[in-house]
């Protein structure tokens, strides 16, 4: 075969990596986000126990701290991710129940999931669209996260409604920012994962789902 | 039963804790600042999110 000096052999461009990236992300996150759902409505079919709801979440944290950093660069990863994203849906099995049982139940749930998709969405949008880098949120994403848990520790204990309520609307807006901030990462970060993104992105969808829930909940009582 | 579920999720919550607590001191120390301009950037949308959830809540009460 004859060299053509007329065609050129070119590198893979940044701009392909990270839009492989990108997209191996949100195709990741779709595929567990199904999942997860198929593993809630497992959970609220067989009226899983709180209890076994607890274990469920402390196993998926589990496998988050210790194998995700292991495996984040291997296959073995992708059946990490899906074994983080059933055990929480496994976990808000009873959650589901609890506001499934109220008079308005099923429009309660129908409308945080759309809210959720709404919202992270728009801030997915926002993030890829702009191109703004959020690094600069990191300190300020990890103090949020950290008096939040703080404060939910206080929450288990002497159970006031404003503090939940206070907590819910926290965690919205801190979530909020997660999005972005793991957007951006995605787009500026040059060894992203897309693994630990799309389980980043997950928990930020979760969050604000089980939280947006908890408001509408209170709200939505007629006294 | 239920004081054990407190329990647990309590453990819980303080083993996140202390996953969290290393973390937060690297970000706070090696963050990139941001500027008034950055700042913005998230607080504006931010602001749109707490009024849509706010939109949702009238949905809910109707």
């Amino acid at each position: 075969m004859q060299n053509n000096p007329f065609v050129v052999t070119r590198p893979r461009t940044a701009a392909l990596e990270l839009n492989t990236v990108i997209r191996n992300t949100y195709s990741l996150l779709s595929l567990t986000l199904l999942f997860s759902a198929l593993m809630a409505f497992v959970s609220t079919s067989m009226e899983m126990s709180r209890i076994a709801s607890l274990f469920c979440s402390i196993g998926a944290l589990l496998l988050m701290w210790f194998v995700l950093p292991r495996t984040a660069n291997s296959g073995a990863g992708i059946g990490v991710v899906f074994a983080i994203t059933g055990l929480l849906g496994l976990s808000i099995g009873p959650m589901l129940n609890h506001y499934l049982a109220l008079h308005n139940g099923a429009q309660l749930v129908m409308t945080s999931l759309g809210g959720t998709g709404v919202i992270f969405l728009g801030l997915s949008g926002y993030a890829l669209t702009t191109r703004k880098n959020f690094s600069f949120m990191a300190g300020f994403l990890m103090v949020g996260m950290f008096v939040i848990v703080l404060a939910s520790i206080g929450n288990i204990f002497f159970h006031m409604p404003a503090l939940q309520l206070a907590i819910s609307a926290a965690v919205i807006m801190l979530m909020a920012g997660f999005i972005l901030y793991e957007t951006s990462q995605l787009i500026h970060d040059p060894n992203a994962n897309y693994i630990v993104a799309t389980v980043s992105l997950y928990l930020s969808i979760l969050n604000i789902f089980t939280s947006l829930l908890q408001i509408l909940g209170v709200f939505s009582k007629d006294d | 039963m239920d004081i054990w579920i407190k329990v647990l999720s309590a453990a819980l919550l303080v083993g996140m804790l202390v996953f969290i607590y290393p973390r937060m001191r690297n970000a706070m120390q090696n963050a990139p600042k941001g500027t008034q301009q950055d700042w913005m950037g998230y607080i504006i949308p931010v602001l749109a999110v707490a009024g849509f959830v706010l939109l949702l809540i009238m949905l809910v009460r109707h």
